[in-house]
Formats: structure tokens, sequence, C-alpha cells
């Protein structure tokens, strides 16, 4: 069962596996406005300096991870459809981490972040 | 050799702001930059971006934050050392530094702000088997001087405006332009895409797309490449070709800093929140380069750390001198250009 935080919305848990292998099963807040590689972030699941360098624009494809579970998520916008066709390790299942929101639908998420580049 | 009071590395709107603030206090500056051009981030990566949190531009563009930046300090007379990277850093026995370029210019100066931000931009280089022994031997991943490329066979990879306006530009010059992209769509400037359209066209660029360069060939030099074209059925192309340009943006790193001695956390540089000092007196590090406990990566908060930098500069630079700090609504700008900005005079006169 999830946790409800203080303003009534669940935490989700999403399963990140680092460039080291080292899967992470971490509480991601619903209710803070945060993105997937602000998760990863605020973990510390990937050293500073080497995701999230353009802040979450869909600029630099640092923070580029492959999603392993089936989880059903919002298509792609056009700058992010683009950054990943330049961008390397690229994978039919890639996404960019700050382009992915975290809602209640994500619960259970389990992701990979792509090597650093 | 280059002179100056403050050495600033990293031209981004903090390095640019700290020019500000030393030059209220009569010290000089100039700045190295790994780019062809000032603005660090802002002009590299997000341009037309608005930002909305520095304080009095509800809205402003990173490219116009700088340009009013350029602005700003215009009267102070910064030197700029751009498109060379701060490769060392030497104590001489006066106790200046001496930071040395990549290309060998030298620099001296008592101060150095390292205003680096996350590093110095270096190019993303394609995952490509033995590129790296086809690096200057037919692989660039800059276009230095366009002239090389005269009636020669050259092949761009990439899909943003740099693979775009070069493409461009060199269809004038080289004798065959191709340019390779993993998508049908380019992600640029509507004219840029246009006019990349009519140039293929014209039979003036062979656009191949969607496809990818996968290998590389040649003895000594590189003199084919082996293209992948994605389709119903995926088809290999080998191209001669005498320049293979890949052109997919650059990556910040923290480079050779991170070797000057300097103490490093989590990729950032450790300071005194005094003074934004490091652990090297007469070395101090500002804006996102920089880490302490606390430490926000925005902007306004580099111009701030700029502000106490060059206040504690002052006073290494002149330990004896007596100082206060004054506002520029009452001492004025004083350029180095002889230029005087201050508040006008209100007018004294009676009225009848």
């Amino acid at each position: 069962m999830a946790k409800k935080n203080i303003s009534g919305m669940s935490d989700v848990k999403i399963k990140i596996k680092d460039r080291d292998g080292v899967v992470h099963e971490v509480d991601a807040p619903t209710d803070m406005n945060m993105n997937l590689m602000e998760i990863v972030r605020s973990y510390e699941l990937a050293p500073e300096g080497t995701i999230g360098i353009c802040g979450g624009m869909a600029m630099c494809a640092s923070c580029q991870c492959y999603i392993e579970s089936d989880h059903q998520l919002p298509g792609m916008s056009d700058d992010e459809d683009a950054m990943l066709a330049e961008a390397f390790h690229v994978k039919d299942n890639s996404r960019l981490g700050c382009q992915i929101h975290i809602t209640e639908d994500l619960e259970g998420l389990e992701v990979e972040l792509a090597p650093e580049s | 050799m280059i002179k100056t009071d403050i050495l600033i590395i990293g031209a981004g709107p903090t390095g640019l702001f700290a020019v500000f603030e030393a030059g209220l206090l009569q010290l000089k500056c100039h700045l190295i930059d790994a780019l062809p051009q000032a603005g660090g981030q802002c002009s590299e990566i997000y341009p037309k971006k608005p930002i909305y949190d520095i304080p009095g531009f509800p809205e402003v563009l990173a490219g116009d934050l700088v340009n009013n930046l350029m602005e700003q300090i215009k009267a102070f007379q910064p030197g700029f050392t751009l498109g060379e990277r701060a490769n060392t850093i030497e104590k001489l026995e006066d106790g200046t530094f001496l930071v040395t370029t990549n290309k060998g210019t030298r620099h001296n100066a008592p101060i150095v702000a390292i205003a680096g931000g996350l590093g110095s931009f270096e190019p993303r280089k394609p995952l490509i088997d033995r590129i790296k022994d086809y690096e200057d031997k037919g692989v660039a991943y800059f276009i230095k001087d366009p002239e090389v490329y005269r009636n020669k066979k050259v092949l761009i990879a990439g899909g943003g405006d740099s693979a775009l306006d070069w493409s461009i530009f060199l269809a004038d010059v080289a004798s065959e332009v191709t340019l390779v992209h993993r998508r049908n769509e380019f992600r640029g400037a509507l004219d840029s895409v246009e006019k990349v359209q009519s140039l293929k066209n014209l039979g003036k660029i062979n656009l191949i797309t969607p496809a990818e360069v996968v290998g590389l060939k040649g003895s000594g030099k590189l003199e084919a490449v082996v293209i992948n074209k994605t389709g119903d059925e995926d088809e290999e192309i080998t191209k001669e070709i005498d320049y293979f340009i890949p052109l997919f943006g650059l990556s910040p790193k923290l480079g050779p800093i991170a070797d000057w001695g300097l103490e490093i956390e989590k990729n950032a540089i450790k300071v005194d929140t005094f003074d934004y000092q490091t652990n090297i007196p007469g070395i101090y590090a500002i804006g996102d380069v920089n880490t302490y406990p606390g430490k926000l990566k925005l902007i306004l908060c580099g111009f701030h750390e700029a502000t106490l930098m060059c206040q504690s500069a002052y006073q290494r630079i002149f330990p004896d001198k007596k100082y206060v700090m004054k506002y520029t609504t009452v001492g004025g700008v004083s350029g180095f250009d002889g230029s005087k900005k201050e508040a006008p005079k209100a007018v004294v006169k009676s009225i009848d």
C-alpha cells in the first residue's frame, strides 16, 4: 500500500538501476512537481554533473533512461523525441527522465539509467 | 603574456557579472572560455529559453541576459581568450598565478576566479569502432577552418542546428556534402531546415535518412564510411569520403581544473562561503562550479558570489587600503574607457 504523504497524496515506489547496475527502490513524491531526473538527483544515484546537465529542458540527454516495466507513460514531446534522435546508447524503451513527471500512475515503475556520454 | 588583476575562467553569466563588480573596485578582468563565444550555457545550450528568476526581470531570454551583461560590463573593457581551455596553473615566486590554455596562451594575475559552470564543453563523440584512430585523419568534431574542406567530399552526421548550418555552408565549399541523420525530422531553426530542403532539391546536399554511420574505413587516414540506412529492410552503404564530421552537440566536463589541487566534492569545487575562496588562497570559485552547504545552482546566486569574491580579491591585492562599499546610485559607474555614468543632479530652482 502506497504511503500517504502530508497533503494526502501518495508517494510511489520506483526501482532505479544505477549506472553500476545496483538497483535502488526509492519513494518518489507525487505532490512536489518532480520528474524522474530530479528523483535520481535527490537520492544521489548518479554523480552531480553527470545527470540533469541542462536542468531539465530536454536539451542534453544526460538523464536518458530505459523503461523496464510495462507502464503506459505519456507520449514524448517533439523536443524529447528530437533529443533522443541525437543521443547515444538509445534503445526502443529510451526516455529522458526529466520529461517523466511523477504521478500516482507510476507506482512500481522500473527504470535503468543509460550510460554517461 | 596577458596580465590582469582578476583572471576569470568561464565567461558565463557569473563570470561576466564579476567583471562589473571588479570594475566598481577599479580592478581589471580577463576571461578565458573554451567556447568561441561568451555566455556559457545560456548561449550554448538554451539562448532562446526564457528565465523567470533573475531579480528585476519578470522574463528574460537567456541569450538576451548575456547581451545585457556584455553591455553592462563594456565600460570595464574586459579581455577575452575564447575558444581555448584553461589547462594548467602555476604559482609564481611573486605569489601571482600563471594560467596556460590548451593553445599555449599565457595569462598572469594575482587572483584567479573559476566561474567554470559544469566545466568546459567538449564534443560528444559517437560510439563508432576505431573512431579515435581517425581523429585529425579525416574525423573532426569542430569546423575550425572551412577552407580545409574546399573541393573535398564531406559527410556530416547529426540532426541539430550545427549539422544543418554547416551542411548549408559547406554546400558552396566542398565538392560533395552528405548529411546523415537517424531520423527524417531535424531539430533546428525553420529557415535552416527549409534551406537544406532546397539545397537537397538542387542536388547540392545528399540527404541520407533515417540512417547512421556505423563504420569507418581507410588505412592511415579516413577513406570511406559505412552507413546503415534503416527502413523495411536495413541497407548498408559504403561511401567514399575525405572527411567525416559528427556534430552531436557538446557536453560539459570539469576537465583539467580537477587536477589543480583544489578540493573537489561531487564534481564541484569546495569553497568557504565567507568569500568563495578555495583551499588555495588567491583562487576563488563562483557560480555553478562551486559547492558549499546549502549551495543552489542559480544564476542569481552566482551574481552574489561574484560580488563577495571581488571584495575579498580587492583586500588581497591591496591589504593596506581602507575601503567601504559604495552604491552605484551614489558613486555612479566610471569605466576604464573614460565613460562616466551617474544619477542626474536634482535641479535646485525656486518656483515663483
